[in-house]
């Protein structure tokens, strides 16, 4: 006998070891209980990690942009509306007005991490004969890589952008019979036009993304499409990527300027991933009712099975708060061990299902994320989740006569 | 009365009380056990006998009347202090040997010194193995309890009712499941420990043969005592 544990922990794990076969089985229910929450748990937590990398690392967090133009109303001397429709202007290309101070105003704010200028708008592409509607996006490469990882993105040349030099996507390059280091014409719907030569080819992973999108450096942007000096955006990157909703409201409130978040302008993402969390916290929920029901179901035999034991005990002078404790740690080695065995299982399931699942192009399905914290707090709960199962049979355990308990 | 070890007067018990199914097993017993005394309980089934030691064991209530163990009022006390009182004071054989089938002989002796204490410790273990040796089973202290003979499994009990050295061991049928020999090793035994160690014992059983060898005979019948 253990010298070192007390009565009550020495008699539960007798107990479990003497109903071996009735031991063995709940483990192996809380096993399989435990260890789809975990490999659930750690799976979507990847493929969310995975969506999330994905769309920051290929747009800003929060765009700034000019306010919509408006027109104004006509009015008589005595302030009537003359027209009562008023149509919608068309939007040219303005710059934002005041970039600069707002950029440095931005700057100075502890939330954002980055702040990239881009002078944005549509132009043609040209080789030969062949020419394609293309977005001309004028970067700052410093800042602006750091807000859209553009050279994780090239899969031939390089992230280099002077003055002549062009990044373009490559369905784009496939359309214009272009390769590395030939020249393009662009000219921009203002009528400015430039020779650039192609130093990178990108995949966005998007084929509308790769046959339009083209990156050049923001002087040779601002020249083509007649805004010297001025910029479309402010591209922002934070420090804290869900503070961006509340952060574009206080931006916008504080300046002439539209803010987006990125979680406005994905919204239907957002959605999407609220429904998986919700789908899972349900899933979790009735596998966690389910163990422990089965905790408790197996407690309540053993406590009809174990009743002489316990009123003998009781006769010996056995408290009925030992006795109530007795089987509460029942529950809570049984959902502890099964807890242990369960992320064991849970995490070669994750591996093998890593291994196994692909994407059509052969990479990985969603990264292998596997954080001591899910396992730490999946032990804990599920240790939680023993002793709460066990209450009720240590309860009636506790409250039995002894007289009755003896007499079987 | 000083040297009474268990006192009850006018105890009634009356089970289901104010329903239909009420039944009234005891009526009004009075009785005095005094301290080293080897008493016979008699009667046939049904009179009370069980109920009457389950009270004096404090493991029921009476319903009425007033029992005193070692000079204690018991009335007065409540759940915790019964407990404590019958762990201290009082050592239980059962008719059936009603060992912990999860432990071996040695730690089902322990088993009381372990509950009240809390810890298993060497004294007790010692104790324990003493126990095991004065009741002849020495050779087979580390087998699991279910793995011994009915015999052995009862000369267990006696020993595991001694462990906390009490004033008064409660025998409720100990012989009744065993063979004439076992009967009778088991009686030798019980009444050797009273002899020597002074020790009351109330012996509830259905043999003649064993309850002319006890020091007083109570025969109860329907609920009362008949003889004394």
């Amino acid at each position: 006998m253990n010298r070192w544990l007390p009565f009550e922990w020495i008699a539960a794990i007798r107990f479990l070891l003497d109903g071996k076969l009735q031991t063995l089985f709940i483990i192996v229910g809380i096993s399989i209980g435990v260890g789809v929450i975990v490999f659930m748990s750690a799976m979507l937590t990847g493929l969310q990690a995975n969506f999330i990398k994905r769309i920051l690392t290929s747009q800003a967090q929060i765009q700034i942009l000019p306010p919509d133009q408006l027109a104004r109303r006509q009015r008589t001397g005595s302030n009537d509306i003359e027209d009562a429709i008023i149509q919608r202007p068309s939007q040219r290309l303005v710059s934002i007005d005041q970039w600069q101070s707002i950029a440095k105003q931005l700057e100075t704010m502890p939330e954002i991490a980055v702040v990239a200028p881009t002078a944005t708008g549509s132009a043609l592409a040209k080789r030969g004969d062949a020419s394609r509607a293309i977005t001309l996006t004028g970067v700052e490469p410093d800042s602006y890589f750091k807000v859209v990882r553009v050279p994780d993105y090239i899969v031939q040349g390089q992230p280099r952008l002077l003055s002549d030099d062009i990044i373009i996507g490559i369905e784009l390059a496939k359309n214009l019979g272009a390769s590395l280091g030939d020249k393009l014409n662009i000219t921009s719907s203002n009528g400015g036009s430039r020779i650039l030569t192609i130093v990178g080819l990108l995949d966005f992973g998007n084929k509308g993304a790769n046959a339009r999108i083209t990156f050049v450096s923001l002087r040779t942007a601002q020249s083509l499409l007649g805004m010297i000096g001025g910029v479309a955006t402010l591209d922002l990157t934070l420090k804290d990527i869900y503070a961006a909703e509340v952060l574009a409201r206080q931006i916008q409130s504080s300046n002439d300027v539209i803010a987006d978040s990125w979680i406005k302008t994905n919204a239907e993402f957002f959605t999407a991933i609220n429904a998986q969390n919700l789908t899972n916290m349900v899933i979790r929920i009735f596998v966690g009712l389910s163990v422990a029901f089965g905790i408790a179901a197996v407690l309540v035999v053993s406590v009809i099975q174990r009743s002489r034991d316990i009123g003998i005990l009781r006769a010996m002078g056995c408290s009925r708060g030992k006795v109530l404790r007795l089987f509460l740690i029942q529950g809570g080695v049984l959902g502890f061990f099964g807890s242990l065995i369960g992320s064991a299982i849970g995490a070669f399931a994750l591996v093998w299902w890593h291994a196994a699942a692909r994407q059509t192009d052969g990479s990985e399905l969603f990264p292998l994320v596997m954080e001591a914290q899910l396992f730490i707090w999946t032990a804990v709960l599920a240790t939680l989740t023993g002793l709460i199962a066990a209450m009720a049979p240590a309860l009636r355990a506790a409250k039995l006569d002894p007289v009755v308990a003896i007499r079987g | 009365m000083a040297n009474a070890i268990v006192s009850l007067e006018k105890v009634s018990k009356i089970y289901n009380r104010g329903e239909p199914s009420e039944v009234a097993v005891l009526h009004d017993i009075d009785l005095e056990i005094k301290a080293g005394e080897f008493v016979a309980i008699t009667g046939p089934s049904g009179s009370g006998k069980s109920t009457l030691l389950n009270i004096i064991g404090l493991l029921d209530r009476p319903t009425s009347g007033k029992l005193a163990i070692d000079g204690q009022d018991t009335s007065v006390l409540n759940d915790a202090e019964l407990t404590h009182l019958r762990a201290h004071k009082i050592g239980f054989v059962f008719q059936y040997s009603l060992l912990i089938s999860a432990f071996t002989a040695l730690e089902n002796v322990m088993m009381p010194m372990f509950v009240d204490q809390g810890f298993p410790t060497v004294e007790a273990e010692k104790r324990a193995m003493a126990l095991i040796e004065r009741v002849g089973l020495k050779n087979v202290a580390h087998h699991q309890a279910n793995n011994m003979s009915g015999g052995q499994q009862q000369r267990v009990a006696i020993a595991r009712g001694l462990a906390m050295n009490p004033n008064l061991v409660l025998a409720d049928e100990p012989t009744g499941n065993l063979d004439t020999e076992n009967a009778k090793s088991v009686f030798r035994l019980m009444r050797e420990v009273n002899r020597t160690s002074g020790t009351s014992v109330l012996l509830i059983t259905h043999s003649d043969v064993l309850a002319n060898q006890c020091d007083r005979i109570i025969q109860v019948i329907d609920g009362r005592i008949q003889a004394r």
